[in-house]
C-alpha cells in the first residue's frame, strides 16, 4: 500500500537508500542536507563502533537513561522539517547504541514536539548479551577470541559490553510493523540498507534471494562510511574536489539487485570507480567472503561502471553462502591511557623530540614509575608509520607526542604532568604547551568472538 | 627504473581489530597484471618490516583491478589499546604508495589517465 512512492523507472522498482553519518562524530548539518536534497525513500545514520560500544556501556552503568548516541536526537530534532515535508521519508539508525528503548523514548518526545505524533518509532534490540552472557557461558557458548582462539574466562571480570551484530530481518520486522524512525542497537552496518531493500523488494534471507542481499551488503558496505564514498579520503582529491561541499552518498536500489551510487547535485566531493573501488576494499580482509549476518557477500563479483558524472552502476554482485552465528564484539576494561603532546622547533627537531619524550619518561622513572606501554612519537618525522615513512628533510619543527598506558591510574594521571616541565627544562626551541594537561582516559580493550545465531534473540517494538 | 608506487596506483587502508588491510588499486589493466606479479605478499611484509607484522596475506579482486594486503597484528593492539597516533592504519596505504620499486621504463598503459 505504501508503494505508490517507489520509483519505477523502465517498470524496474527502485529505492533510494543515504548515508547521512558514517560515525558518531560525523558533520551534523549532513543527515538534514542529505534528506533535503537526495529524494530519499531512506536516510540511514550510522554511529557506532567498537570503542563507542564500550563507551556508551558505561555511561549506561552510571546513568540507566543513557548509553546510546546523543548526537541522533539533535539530528532527529533538525530533521523535523524534512520529516513534515517528505511524509514517507524513513529514517534507520543505530544510534540505539546500548540503550536503543532509552534512545527511542526521547525521539517520541522529539517527534510529538514537532507535530509528528503519527510518526512511529521502531526498536530493535536483543543484541546486547551482557545481561545473559554468564548463562550463555554455561550453557556452551564459549566466546573464544575469534583470531587467537583464547578462552574469555581470561578477561571475563572485566567485560562490560558483549554485542552481537545483528542482522537485517529485525529492521525488516520493524517497517513491516510500520516504523518511520527506526532505533537499533548493535547491526551490523550494512544491514541498514539490506534491511530497507529487503522489506521493499520482499527478499527472504535464504538461498533464493542471496545473491540480491550480496548486492544489497555491498550497497550497504559503500555507504556506511559516509563521505568516505564521496570523495572524502580519496587518494586523488584535491581543490577542484571541493570537499568543504562534500555530498553523501546515495544508493539507489533496483529489485534486481543492481544499483548505483552517487550524490545530491551541486554538491562537491567525487563519485567515480577510484572512489568506489577504495572504498569497497576498505576494512575488508578476505574480499571473496564478506560475512555479515544476512549473508556472505563476494566482492570480487561486483562489476563498476561510470555511468555518468558522480555515478557509479554496480552489478553483478553474488553471494557465496550464508552464516549460522553472528559476530560479537566483546568490549572490556585494560587499564588506563593519556597522551600529551609538545612542539619542539628545529634544528634537529626530531632528534630533540625524540631525546625530550625520553627525557619525560626518565623523569618518572627517577620517582619510581614505569609503564606497561609507552610510545614517544616526532611527527613530522615519519613516526605516524614508525620505521617506514621516511622524512625528506631536516623538519623546521615536529610535534612530540608521548603516550603511556597503565592499569594504575595513579600512575597514568602522574605522567600527564610531565609535559609542562620541559617548557623550562627540556631543548631549546620547545613549545606549544597550550592545552594544559592531557585528559586520562579507560582503555577498553576489543575481543571479537562468534556466537550461534540460535543463541540470540533479536527483538522489535514499535511505539 | 626505480619509481614510487603511487605511479601506477592508489589505495586506502583502515583497521581489522589488530591487523590492517591495505588496498592497493592499479590504475589500468595493465598496471594490475603488472602488480600482480611484482607486488607480492613479501615486498610488503618487507616494506613494513619495521612494524613487524607477524604475517602479511595478499588477496586479489581483480574486478577492481585491487590487491588487498591483511597485514596481521601491525596495529599495536588495535583502535582501542594503540598509543600511536595512527590507531587504525589509515596512513598505510599512502606509506606503501611511497615504496619505491623497479617499475617498467616503459609505463605506456600503466599510468593515471582522466
Amino acid at each position: 500500500m505504501r508503494k505508490h512512492w517507489l520509483r519505477e523507472e523502465n517498470s524496474v522498482k527502485r529505492v533510494r537508500i543515504g548515508n547521512g553519518c558514517g560515525f558518531w562524530g560525523d558533520n551534523l548539518d549532513a543527515p538534514v542536507r542529505l534528506a533535503e536534497a537526495g529524494r530519499l525513500d531512506y536516510l540511514t545514520l550510522e554511529y557506532l563502533s567498537e570503542l563507542t560500544m564500550s563507551i556508551l556501556a558505561v555511561q549506561k552503568q552510571k546513568r540507566a537513561s543513557a548509553g546510546f548516541a546523543s548526537d541522533f536526537l539533535d539530528v532527529l530534532e533538525r530533521l523535523g522539517p524534512c520529516l513534515s515535508a517528505q511524509p514517507n521519508l524513513r529514517v534507520i539508525t543505530n544510534a540505539g547504541g546500548m540503550n536503543p528503548l532509552g534512545c527511542a523514548e526521547r525521539a517520541r518526545a522529539i517527534l510529538d514536539h514537532a507535530g509528528l505524533t503519527g510518526h512511529r518509532i521502531g526498536v530493535v534490540s536483543g543484541d546486547d548479551l551482557m545481561p545473559q552472557l554468564d548463562e550463555l557461558l554455561a550453557a556452551g557458548h564459549g566466546l573464544q577470541h575469534l583470531d587467537s582462539g583464547e578462552s574469555l574466562d581470561s578477561i571475563r571480570e572485566q567485560v562490560v559490553s558483549a554485542n552481537a551484530y545483528l542482522g537485517a530481518a529485525p529492521i525488516v520486522e520493524a517497517l513491516r510493523q510500520g516504523a518511520n524512525i527506526l532505533i537499533t542497537g548493535r547491526v551490523a552496518d550494512a544491514s541498514l540498507t539490506v534491511g530497507p531493500a529487503a522489506f521493499e523488494f520482499g527478499w527472504g534471507f535464504n538461498e533464493t534471494h542471496r545473491d540480491k542481499l550480496a548486492a544489497a551488503t555491498v550497497a550497504g558496505h559503500l555507504i556506511e562510511c559516509g563521505a568516505q564514498a564521496t570523495g572524502g579520503l580519496w587518494l586523488n582529491a584535491d581543490d577542484s574536489t571541493n570537499l568543504a561541499e562534500v555530498g553523501y552518498p546515495i544508493a539507489e536500489m533496483c529489485e534486481d539487485g543492481n544499483f548505483t551510487i552517487s550524490k545530491p547535485a551541486n554538491t562537491g566531493g567525487r563519485v567515480n570507480r577510484e572512489t568506489i573501488a577504495e572504498q569497497l576494499l576498505y576494512e575488508v580482509a578476505d574480499p571473496a567472503a564478506y560475512l555479515t549476518p544476512d549473508v556472505v557477500a563476494d566482492f570480487t563479483s561486483v562489476q563498476l561502471r561510470e555511468a555518468e558524472c558522480d555515478v557509479v552502476a554496480v552489478s553483478g554482485c553474488q553471494a557465496c553462502g550464508l552464516t549460522d552465528s553472528y559476530k560479537v564484539s566483546i568490549a572490556y576494561r585494560d587499564g588506563y591511557t593519556s597522551a600529551g603532546t609538545l612542539v619542539i622547533a628545529g634544528p634537529d627537531a626530531a632528534a630533540k623530540a625524540r631525546r625530550s619524550g625520553a627525557i619525560l619518561l626518565e623523569k618518572l622513572n627517577q620517582i619510581g614509575l614505569t609503564f606497561e606501554a609507552t610510545q614517544i612519537e616526532a611527527l613530522g618525522a615519519g613516526d605516524c608509520v614508525p620505521g617506514v615513512a621516511k622524512p625528506l628533510c631536516d623538519p623546521p619543527e615536529v610535534v612530540l607526542r608521548v603516550a603511556v598506558r597503565d592499569s594504575r591510574r595513579s600512575a597514568v594521571e602522574r605522567f600527564t604532568k610531565e609535559f609542562a616541565p620541559l617548557v623550562t627544562s627540556g631543548y631549546a626551541g620547545t613549545t606549544g604547551y597550550t592545552v594544559g594537561r592531557p585528559p586520562v582516559r579507560e582503555v577498553f580493550a576489543y575481543w571479537p568472538a562468534l556466537i550461534a545465531k540460535s543463541a540470540v534473540q533479536p527483538r522489535v517494538e514499535v511505539i | 627504473m626505480l619509481a614510487k608506487l603511487s605511479l601506477i596506483a592508489h589505495g586506502r587502508s583502515g583497521d581489522k581489530g589488530n591487523h590492517s588491510n591495505i588496498a592497493i588499486i592499479a590504475y589500468t589493466d595493465v598496471g594490475f597484471a603488472w602488480l600482480r606479479d611484482h607486488l607480492t605478499g613479501e615486498v610488503v611484509a618487507s616494506h613494513f618490516a619495521a612494524m613487524q607484522p607477524s604475517r602479511v596475506i595478499r588477496y586479489e579482486a581483480a574486478n577492481v583491478l585491487g590487491l588487498n594486503f591483511m597485514l596481521h597484528d601491525i596495529l599495536a593492539g588495535g583502535a582501542s589499546r594503540s598509543l600511536r597516533s595512527d590507531t587504525q592504519g589509515k596512513a598505510f596505504a599512502l606509506a606503501l604508495l611511497q615504496l619505491e620499486i623497479e617499475l617498467p621504463d616503459d609505463l605506456t598503459g600503466m599510468l593515471r589517465t582522466i
